[in-house]
């Protein structure tokens, strides 16, 4: 069985910047063969054709209700899956729900062979976020940035101040009145399109 | 001083009592300040509710049994002092197989044994021409859906693991499935079986209640750990919910109910479609043919929301029945006790309250059911995975 030697990890995931992300992760750690499935359409159809030991998900993907049906047996399902049954695999339940993956594996597979790519798996999507939440912070800041000299041009043109001045107008406003000088700026814009 | 919860839904219309709650100040009423999160799988949150990431849950009955018993994940002993609603499912199917079905029938086809009689008829004449077996959709495998699916062509002579392919899909991509052929039918709750006739792409064949009177849908879900740290907190939880649901029954408040239930954030479908559902009041024919019934959901009428024991029981036996588990008598203790009629009697000032007031299950077919012998209820059906 080519479980033996690498693992077969199949990756179901709609976002492809993530599923890169990880199957890169996996492929340096020495896992080759791993496949991505983008599509959900015959979900359960296309995994037993690539019949793998282990199928990671993502949380956001409805269709993880639909892996959740390979514990029973049944016409459409000849051969179950099994795991995390035991008390001891809460902590790792715990660690990837909050990293936003769940794991699922194919019986037979070893316990200390499931672990480092259970691992792998949460690091990579915990490392995923990050980059999200910063790329978000990044867009967030520009988008202020733009606010405040748009703002800025508003009180020179209005007010005859230089940059310099309209700039410490605003900060000097922001912390009297305990705001961001964001919120100050936004003001200011919303102003003057209700006075224009 | 209020207390911050975290609760999970699926946006389906039996969540009307725990989003009414919130959304119209029940909740706060109650000293409660609640983050309603909106999930996408019943996995996430049985999950989430699990390993404390939620503090309640909107979540299948059979799941919370599930749970509780340790069946296909770890064991989180749950309770629900709260049912969300009765019934509310329905079976749909496509204009081809209604069309099948039609022409075997013989009765009348809101009786669920013809019908089931008749898809019987329909799955012998496709394997006698070699055609591929009809696929039937349902929301997970420990849900209402998969035991009333099961539950009703069992009836009829068709074995559901044998004779047709049962497929979990989530309820969100049914209607698309049922339009590109890649399931025959399905059953969900609302408001999915209406989007499909609206689309014309499917049937109502049954509601959920003509196979079933009576039958535990979802129920509000906390774990058993939590509940007894928090009662007070509990006890205010399912005050809000009742309230919630004594609102949403009023019928001059359906109106309302609906559109805050309609807002994209909550359940994300059309208020009409949503208040259609609530007053029992269904499209089932793309020709535009209504049925009324007071029986399609119940949330909170007819003592709906008082947890029922005796419920819990049944689903217990379909889990037997099919295979899913073996019979146990502490393993049915251990179900029994996730349905909680104390805890709701206590929330609502009522702890006298008569414990043995089971409305019963009314199955359409079979004996009465009688959670004191399960052994002796199963024997009398024919098909399923259980050797006594």
């Amino acid at each position: 069985m080519s479980a033996e030697s690498s693992p077969k990890i199949v990756i179901v995931d709609e976002s492809p910047i993530r599923a890169a992300i990880l199957e890169e992760g996996l492929r340096e750690a020495g896992y080759t063969g791993v496949v991505h499935i983008s599509e959900m359409q015959s979900l359960l159809a296309r995994i037993y054709a690539l019949d793998p030991d282990v199928i990671l998900i993502d949380l956001e993907n409805p269709s993880r209700d639909v892996l959740e049906q390979m514990f029973q047996v049944s016409r459409a399902v000849r051969r179950p899956i099994a795991m995390f049954v035991d008390q001891s695999d809460a902590a790792s339940i715990q660690a990837s729900v909050e990293a936003g993956v769940s794991a699922y594996i194919v019986d037979g597979l070893k316990k200390e062979r499931i672990k480092p790519i259970l691992d792998l798996c949460i690091s990579r999507f915990n490392a995923f976020a990050k980059l999200q939440d910063e790329l978000d912070r990044t867009k967030s800041a520009l988008e202020e940035r733009k606010v405040i000299d748009r703002a800025k041009g508003i009180l020179m043109k209005v007010k005859g101040l230089t940059e310099e001045e309209a700039y410490v107008l605003m900060r000097s406003t922001a912390m009297r009145e305990k705001k961001k000088i964001g919120e100050i700026a936004q003001s200011i814009l919303t102003a003057s399109e209700l006075l224009k | 001083m209020t207390t911050p919860l975290r609760i999970g839904f699926i946006p389906l219309v039996d969540a009307s009592a725990l989003i009414i709650a919130v959304d119209k100040g029940f909740a706060a009423a109650e000293g409660l300040d609640v983050t309603l999160v909106r999930e996408v799988s019943w996995s996430n949150v049985r999950d989430k509710l699990n390993i404390g990431m939620f503090d309640a849950a909107h979540l299948l009955a059979p799941v919370a049994i599930a749970s509780s018993l340790g069946l296909g994940h770890i064991k989180v002993p749950i309770v629900a002092p709260f049912n969300l609603g009765l019934n509310g499912n329905a079976i749909t199917v496509s204009p081809a197989l209604h069309a099948a079905i039609m022409s075997e029938i013989d009765g009348d086809a809101l009786d669920p044994m013809a019908t089931a009689l008749a898809l019987a008829r329909v799955v012998a004449k496709r394997r006698k021409s070699g055609a591929d077996p009809l696929t039937f959709g349902m929301t997970f495998p420990f849900s209402t859906h998969n035991y009333q699916l099961r539950f009703w062509m069992a009836a009829g002579g068709v074995d559901p693991d044998e004779d047709v392919r049962l497929v979990v899909l989530p309820p969100p991509y049914m209607v698309d499935s049922l339009a590109n052929g890649q399931v025959d039918a399905f059953c969900v709750g609302a408001p999915w079986n209406s989007i499909a006739v609206d689309l014309g792409v499917g049937h109502i064949l049954h509601f959920s209640s003509d196979i079933l009177v009576r039958a535990a849908e979802k129920v509000l879900a906390v774990r058993q750990s939590w509940s007894e740290k928090n009662s007070e907190v509990l006890a205010a939880l399912t005050r809000a919910a009742a309230k919630a649901a004594d609102f949403i029954e009023h019928p001059e408040n359906r109106a309302e109910a609906a559109h805050i239930l309609a807002r994209p954030q909550r359940i994300g479908v059309d208020a009409e479609v949503i208040q259609r559902t609530l007053d029992g009041r269904l499209k089932v024919s793309p020709d535009g043919a209504l049925r009324e019934s007071s029986r399609y959901l119940l949330v909170g009428r007819e003592g709906a929301g008082r947890p029922d024991p005796a419920q819990a029981a049944w689903l217990y036996a379909q889990m037997v029945r099919w295979g899913q588990t073996e019979m146990r008598p502490d393993a049915l203790r251990t179900a029994m006790g996730v349905f909680r009629p104390e805890l709701y009697d206590t929330a609502m000032g009522r702890p006298d309250a008569s414990s043995d007031s089971s409305g019963g299950i009314g199955a359409f077919v079979g004996p009465a059911f009688n959670p004191d012998d399960i052994a002796g209820h199963l024997a009398a059906f024919k098909i399923g995975r259980w050797k006594p």
